[in-house]
């Protein structure tokens, strides 16, 4: 314990002082220092890192040149040297300057902030679209152009999480399903929520919005250098807030082009499996993957939920009763609670599985199975 | 009758003193230490906090639980901790600084405190109910603060008495500084302290109703049948945020404006000079408070406003650099050929305004839009509204009680220890929050329970500080206990260079003072 505090203060020491002289210098590597902004590869990236460094500079120095005087009077206006306390209290052109001249220094900072954010802002004539929606707690990519459609969840193991494991390079920031973006194209973002507020944010290509449920907000980014660029979810939105990571891999239009024929087969073969008649078997192994990926964060891995906010699945009056009210409820969730409508999010044959492990399994025995055609009625 | 008769004596003994009193020392004194408790109750969740993040991976509690927490702490120290605090010094001075016998309505006065205990005691219990406490963050936005179990209920209800008691307590601020000032008070001639406390209140009688609409709208969504803030019923969650930050902002100021009137009366205390500036510290004031009414939407940058909007915003927000400057400017102005010396009290302010305009000068940078895009939700805004709140308010209030308590308790408290207590307070400060604005501008959000590896060293220096931190103000309450308790005995002015009508009365200052107006010339 105390040998690993003495080795993370050298480094934190190492980091301070190899960081201070870098991060004044944008476009150095300065990622690894983590005293600054991460490493921009968008222009606009660049020139929020440029703007940012400016004005903090302005900033470090006003406040070094006014507190200099403050701390000048503090040693030599002491009493303790036998200073004699002046009588002055009021002087009108000194009181006047110390007011314009802030107000100028503001008007400095407003030009090129007012200049970056129109440019931020135009998200005319895009290359390509990409919707976002938020869920708790994952996001969902929509590529309209290619006809696509996935979720991105946390990848990390529940076990790293707990400390049962050793925790992995990308620990948090890594997902299942990333989002594929050609580089050099300019990328338009529409955004919106399910079912609380989420904002995507990627530190590296200086994109952050919130995405509201009702609401639908844009912006854009144009990616120089293919690359894995990681982010966040930045805005409280439950429980596992701290869980939605968001992963852009940046790849040439070759490349971005094989990705997205490759997506969109998987998805075709998805709805083909989803169209037939399931074995008990098969429902419950689809089932349970299902169950891992969309319900566990809420009603736990036994099923037991969390008392006074989700809802056990274990012994619950839906599992047990008849199955059209049990599909009710995941098909089309529960307003003002966590229950979202996952007919959105999930096809038939996956809705039929889960909903056949709810009843099946985690301690329930209901007996009868549901397949996705009944699901499809229901639609 | 008894009680009647007690009423009137010089000392009512017991606990119905406390209980019925309608004097303004007692009752800030209860003010005090029901802030001083809050302190606590708040500080122990932020140190449940920061043992959660010492280290990467969750350890000791839920990320439920960790949200909660940080809901929790924000709302006990925001309207629990500060607001209370300089509600206490209020009713301690104000009547003292302009003359007066008493507050203007003392027996709301009386009721506006006993409000407060009861509030936080359903606030805390909160977290003991089936589902828990609040978990949606101290802005409980919606939809997030629609789901929730019935603790959310309780910290609405909570925030209605407390409001009620802010609004009630502010009546009372104005009615006596309007009413009761000893002749020849003019306002021009008032102590600072006063003034920001004029200004405070009208800034409260303003906000807290807002806030008091937002919360009810808010509980009729939650339960009976309405979609204010429910995009599927017609309603709009971005709504909420206006509303909420239209009295969240001027909220700040709240905060903030009675520790300026603190440093103001310190710093020429211990200049042994009169302020610099008084009447443009006035406006200063006045203009923060107005503007603090018009950039309400610089928290909401990233909600997708239209570019009028994000510009408006931006730049009235900048112009707030320009008052505070003054403000600044006027405190060292104050300071500079002086003859200064340092006790614990001085020591505060001067950390407080130099640490304050750290969080002002990154205040600044948060208010450039386009970099709020990147420093929004992340660390930097919670190393900035600590060195706001902690730096410009809490040290306000420690320098303020170091200040007063010689006057309140007729003993000098231990300035060895008081200093030790400073000196310990503003190094663990800074090293619990520095290390903040790394995490934030390297990429860390706010509220999580856990983080990414590369956040791990500054998260245990922020740790580490922050257990100093906590474990100090336990030092804090011992010097508070030894000075009541006993010590040297207190001249009237206590301090060589105090100037004021508090320090023309005994110390410890009488149950009544000032029945009898002092002529002021």
């Amino acid at each position: 314990m105390l040998k690993s505090c003495v080795t993370n203060l050298k480094h934190i020491l190492y980091r301070l002082f190899s960081g201070m002289g870098m991060s004044l210098v944008p476009g150095l590597a300065f990622a690894e220092y983590g005293l600054n902004f991460q490493r921009p590869v968008t222009a606009i990236a660049h020139e929020l890192l440029w703007l940012h460094n400016a004005i903090m500079i302005i900033c470090v120095a006003i406040l070094v040149i006014v507190f200099s005087f403050m701390f000048y009077a503090i040693i030599m206006h002491r009493k303790g040297r036998g200073h004699q306390a002046a009588k002055f209290h009021d002087n009108t052109t000194l009181e006047i300057v110390w007011t314009v001249i802030p107000f100028i220094i503001l008007v400095v900072m407003a030009v090129p902030s007012t200049a970056t954010l129109l440019k931020m802002d135009d998200t005319s004539n895009p290359d390509m679209t990409v919707q976002i929606v938020g869920y708790q707690w994952k996001w969902k990519y929509e590529y309209p152009e290619q006809d696509l459609s996935f979720f991105s969840t946390l990848s990390t193991p529940r076990e790293q999480i707990e400390n049962e494991a050793d925790k992995g390079d990308n620990y948090l920031l890594e997902v299942d399903n990333p989002m594929v973006l050609p580089v050099g194209k300019k990328i338009r973002f529409v955004l919106t929520a399910d079912d609380v507020i989420h904002a995507w944010w990627v530190p590296q290509l200086g994109v952050k919005k919130d995405a509201i449920p009702g609401y639908i907000n844009e912006m854009w980014t144009q990616i120089d250098e293919p690359g894995t660029y990681r982010g966040q979810c930045a805005e409280l939105c439950g429980k596992d807030h701290g869980f939605m990571p968001i992963v852009v891999e940046a790849v040439s239009e070759e490349e971005f082009a094989k990705w997205a024929s490759v997506q969109k087969a998987k998805m075709v073969a998805a709805e083909a499996r989803a169209a037939k008649t399931w074995s008990r078997d098969e429902l419950m192994e689809r089932g349970e993957q299902v169950y891992k990926q969309a319900c566990v964060a809420c009603h736990g891995a036994t099923g037991a939920g969390m008392s006074g906010l989700f809802p056990a699945i274990t012994g619950s009056k839906i599992a047990k009763g008849p199955v059209a009210g049990h599909l009710d409820i995941v098909l089309n969730g529960k307003s003002g609670t966590a229950m979202s409508a996952f007919k959105a999010q999930l096809n038939d044959g996956d809705l039929a599985a889960v909903v056949t492990y709810e009843r099946n399994a985690l301690g329930n025995k209901a007996g009868d199975l549901v397949q996705p055609a009944e699901v499809k009625a229901l639609r | 009758m008894a009680i009647a008769a007690a009423h009137h004596e010089e000392h009512p003994g017991g606990l119905t003193r406390w209980l019925f009193t309608t004097n303004h020392k007692d009752i800030g004194t209860l003010y005090l230490w029901f802030a001083l408790i809050m302190f606590f109750v708040g500080g122990a969740m932020a140190m449940v906090i920061r043992a959660e993040l010492f280290q990467p991976g969750m350890q000791i509690i839920k990320p439920e639980f960790f949200n909660q927490m940080t809901t929790v702490h924000a709302l006990v120290m925001i309207f629990g901790g500060v607001m209370p605090a300089f509600v206490g010094l209020a009713n301690w001075q104000i009547p003292m600084m302009i003359g007066a016998p008493d507050m203007a309505l003392p027996r709301m006065n009386n009721w506006s405190f006993w409000l407060l205990p009861p509030a936080a005691t359903l606030l805390i219990m909160s977290l003991f109910v089936t589902g828990g406490g609040p978990a949606a963050g101290w802005t409980i936005y919606p939809p997030l603060s629609i789901q929730g179990g019935m603790g959310m209920d309780f910290a609405i209800l909570t925030i209605h008495m407390l409001g009620f008691s802010s609004i009630l307590g502010s009546m009372n601020i104005i009615a006596t500084i309007l009413n009761m000032r000893a002749p020849g008070m003019t306002l021009m001639k008032m102590p600072l302290f006063v003034w920001t406390w004029l200004i405070t209140a009208f800034l409260l009688l303003a906000a807290i109703p807002v806030l008091a609409g937002a919360v009810t709208m808010l509980l009729t969504d939650r339960h009976f049948g309405t979609s204010f803030f429910d995009a599927a019923g017609g309603g709009d969650p971005v709504m909420f945020q206006h509303v909420f930050w239209f009295f969240g902002h001027p909220e700040v100021y709240i905060l903030v404006l009675p520790a300026f009137g603190v440093f103001s009366q310190i710093i020429p205390t211990f200049a042994r000079k009169p302020l610099f500036g008084y009447s443009s510290m006035v406006f200063a004031t006045a203009t923060i408070a107005f503007l603090s009414f018009i950039v309400w939407a610089h928290h909401m940058y990233t909600v997708g406003m239209p570019m009028a909007g994000e510009l408006f915003f931006m730049y009235s927000t900048m112009l707030i650099a320009v008052p505070t400057g003054v403000k600044v400017f006027n405190w060292i102005a104050t300071m500079w050929r002086g003859s200064m010396s340092f006790e614990t009290p001085m020591l505060y302010a001067i950390a407080g305004v130099f640490l304050f305009t750290i969080g002002g000068l990154s205040g600044l940078m948060l208010a450039i839009t386009p970099a709020d895009f990147q420093y929004h939700d992340t660390y930097f805004v919670v190393a900035h509204f600590h060195y706001v709140i902690f730096a410009g308010s809490v040290l306000a209030l420690m320098g303020a009680a170091y200040f007063w308590l010689p006057k309140w308790t007729g003993h000098m408290y231990n300035e060895r220890l008081g200093k030790l207590h400073f000196w310990l307070t503003t190094i663990s400060f800074n090293v619990t929050f520095f290390p903040q604005h790394f995490l934030g501008l390297a990429g860390m959000p706010r509220r999580i329970p856990d983080y990414a590896l590369q956040f791990t060293e500054f998260n245990q220096i922020s740790s580490i500080g922050a257990f100093v931190l906590g474990l100090s103000q336990l030092l804090f309450l011992y010097i508070v206990v030894q000075t009541i308790k006993g010590g040297k005995q207190a001249t009237d002015r206590v301090w060589e260079g105090a100037e004021g009508l508090e320090w023309t009365v005994p110390s410890p200052a009488p149950y009544h003072t000032f029945a009898t107006a002092p002529q002021v010339k």
